[in-house]
């Protein structure tokens, strides 16, 4: 039992960081309808500028803290992702308007590769190590229920701890803020929201702009468990399953299908795997995603999909 | 002046409704494909086989697979890698497993298990459309991206699920220079071209037609969907599939579940949407693209460099040329959505007129 709440909180933690670059994804196509399958490259972007400029602050001011190299370095990676954002925007997005989907998408791919060849020009191919100086050491709880208790990666809660307190700011930045309140206009109706005067590709500009800080911090914590390299851009792929279970229009949906993708992988690997061989986690996800899709096609919290002729 | 229907009258049905209903065109593509056969063998050196004519011709294949489903039949697809997969590793075991097997029939067969899945992978489809589908069609991906790593019965358990193939050889013809190499792929590439071009201007073709551009009410007028995607679903992954078994077989020889990985899948869908959506010539033009622009830059890119008298190294070109394929995909995407295949449509009309525009 006691093996079981290990793997499902092992799981849960994961899938918050699924929910995270899932966010990035929902954010983006409620308000623009752009399935930006570069949020992946985003994140390994955002993760590599934050290393690096860590790295570099210090040697070229001589200071020696690392919790203010860390800021330093966590404004500039924000600023450089919204140039990133405000590049897209000017440069990609404000050119295709009213393309098809599937145009999107390759456009969103194109803009994969030129940020992973980009990324890896400016910042260098290497692995880095993003250190926040999060302790590493596990803890023990629920000593009393079980014997021995339940293993928890202090470092994972307090990502997880991160990654809640961005969620609620999202929110609040969305329920409580005029921007906020533009933006939910422009996800549910362009033209409505255009002809009461809030401009578009303003609003996208942000949009991106959130996106790439919900990358930035969901790069931070990937990259300080697992270290900055390329591979971090098929966190996307991973991604993907969860925002088709939880709906590609819904936030809520986003992170609960996270936490679901999260710990159906971790469950699946621990209990199915050894019977077939491991490593079924990759597929599994998107099994799992593709049964519920099956019940249910718009996802679990997606707006239901009405068709006329 | 020269490229003009003027004075070709149809006196029956059957001459209406031609392949190529216009002479000229029936001529270009005749002397096109003579040109292919003969031509091409005599011109093109060994270099120039192997690292362009033979992958063009195969990706070639794929991408009209692709485009049957995705340009024709609108489901949007991200499993094109793993069809390929599925007739590459199927064509194999049916090559080395029954003894006597001929090479055409084993690729065939190949073919054919990739239809299976491909079917099988296409219910979804059913159910769920657009961005969604693609998604759910990266299960097939990654599932037999898995399957032919870890099921060592594909793979005639070699570890890694490394593969090789060698002594191909049909009817007695042994292949094994790259020129016969090249043949061997053109005869698939032109009889499948033609049977698909075939196939998009017959019922079932106005029927996938039908589905991509309004379902709902292509069921209402009688097209049933279920059999119109299905059917889509199977025939594009049959020639992905033999599209696949060509590749592990005859130009790459050995080959990884790593072959047909998931930037396969991206690499095909950029093929179709880059030639043209609904076009079977866009597919030509947007494998010929693909294929050539990484071996141009790879050249170009240190040429560039030594101009400015710096020096490129291999990684900082690889990179270099993530960041121009990714911007050209995008600029394209901009300026051109429909594709190469509509740059090709507005020179032919522009050349009906020519030279006398007025």
């Amino acid at each position: 039992m006691a093996f079981f709440l290990e793997t499902v909180l092992g799981g849960l933690m994961a899938g918050m960081l699924y929910a995270l670059v899932a966010l990035g994804f929902v954010l983006i196509f409620k308000a623009s309808g752009v399935f930006n399958f570069a949020q992946g490259a985003m994140v390994l972007f955002a993760a590599l500028a934050m290393a690096r400029f860590a790295e570099w602050y210090p040697q070229w001011f001589g200071f020696e803290s690392r919790l203010l190299a860390n800021l330093l370095a966590f404004i500039t990676a924000a600023l450089i992702m919204f140039a990133v954002a405000w590049l897209i925007e000017a440069l990609v997005l404000r050119h295709l308007v009213n393309q098809e989907g599937a145009t999107l998408l390759m456009a969103t791919l194109g803009i994969t590769y030129f940020l992973d060849g980009l990324g890896q020009t400016i910042f260098g191919s290497d692995i880095y190590q993003i250190n926040l100086g999060m302790p590493k050491d596990p803890v023990f709880i629920l000593e009393q229920t079980f014997e021995g208790g339940i293993l928890i990666n202090k470092e994972d809660l307090i990502a997880a701890g991160i990654a809640a307190t961005l969620v609620a700011a999202l929110s609040l930045f969305f329920q409580k803020t005029g921007t906020g309140r533009a933006l939910r206009a422009v996800a549910d109706d362009h033209q409505a929201a255009q002809s009461i005067g809030i401009p578009l590709n303003r609003i996208w500009v942000i949009v991106w702009c959130v996106a790439g800080i919900v990358a930035l911090v969901a790069g931070m914590i990937w990259g300080s468990k697992l270290g900055v390299q390329f591979s971090l851009s098929t966190v996307a792929l991973r991604a993907l399953p969860v925002i088709i279970l939880g709906g590609l229009t819904s936030v809520p949906g986003a992170i609960v299908g996270g936490l679901i993708i999260g710990v159906g992988e971790k469950l699946s690997e621990v209990y199915l795997g050894p019977y077939v061989g491991g490593g079924i986690e990759i597929w599994f996800a998107y099994v799992l995603a593709l049964v519920f899709l099956l019940l249910r096609p718009q996802g679990l919290f997606g707006e239901k999909i009405i068709d006329r002729v | 002046m020269f490229y003009r229907e003027n004075g070709q009258f149809k006196t029956s049905y059957r001459e209406d409704q031609q392949i190529f209903p216009i002479a000229q065109d029936r001529w270009a593509i005749l002397a096109l494909v003579a040109f292919a056969f003969v031509g091409v063998p005599l011109l093109a050196d060994e270099y120039l086989f192997r690292a362009i004519l033979i992958p063009f011709l195969i990706l070639s294949l794929a991408a009209i697979g692709v485009n049957l489903l995705v340009g024709y039949c609108g489901q949007i697809s991200l499993g094109s890698g793993a069809f390929m997969a599925v007739g590459a590793y199927m064509a194999y075991n049916a090559l080395t497993r029954i003894e006597g097997m001929p090479l055409v029939v084993a690729l065939l067969i190949g073919g054919l298990c990739a239809t299976v899945v491909g079917v099988f992978f296409g219910i979804p489809s059913l159910r769920v459309k657009g961005l969604y589908l693609a998604v759910a069609t990266l299960a097939a991906q990654f599932f037999c991206d898995w399957a032919f790593l870890r099921i060592g019965w594909f793979t005639n358990y070699t570890p890694s699920g490394s593969v090789s193939v060698s002594n191909l050889s049909v009817l007695g013809w042994r292949i094994d220079t790259p020129e016969e190499k090249y043949l061997f792929c053109l005869v698939f590439v032109v009889v499948f071209a033609l049977l698909a071009k075939n196939l998009v201007r017959s019922a079932i073709g106005r029927e996938w037609m039908a589905i991509r551009d309004m379902d709902v009410a292509a069921a209402v007028i009688g097209i049933r969907p279920m059999y119109a995607k299905l059917s889509a679903f199977a025939v594009s992954s049959f020639i992905i599939g033999l599209a696949g078994a060509l590749w592990g077989f005859v130009h790459l020889g050995s080959w990884e579940p790593a072959a047909f990985s998931v930037d396969r899948s991206f690499q095909l869908l950029f093929m179709v949407i880059i030639g043209g959506l609904g076009s079977i010539m866009g597919s030509f033009f947007g494998a010929a693209f693909i294929v050539v622009l990484p071996i141009f830059l790879n050249q170009f890119l240190p040429w560039l460099g030594g101009l400015f008298g710096i020096a490129v190294s291999t990684a900082a070109v690889s990179h270099a040329e993530y960041m121009i394929f990714g911007a050209l995909i995008v600029w394209f995407l901009i300026v051109e959505p429909h594709g190469l295949a509509k740059l090709w449509s507005i020179g032919k009309q522009k050349l009906r007129l020519w030279p006398f525009p007025h």
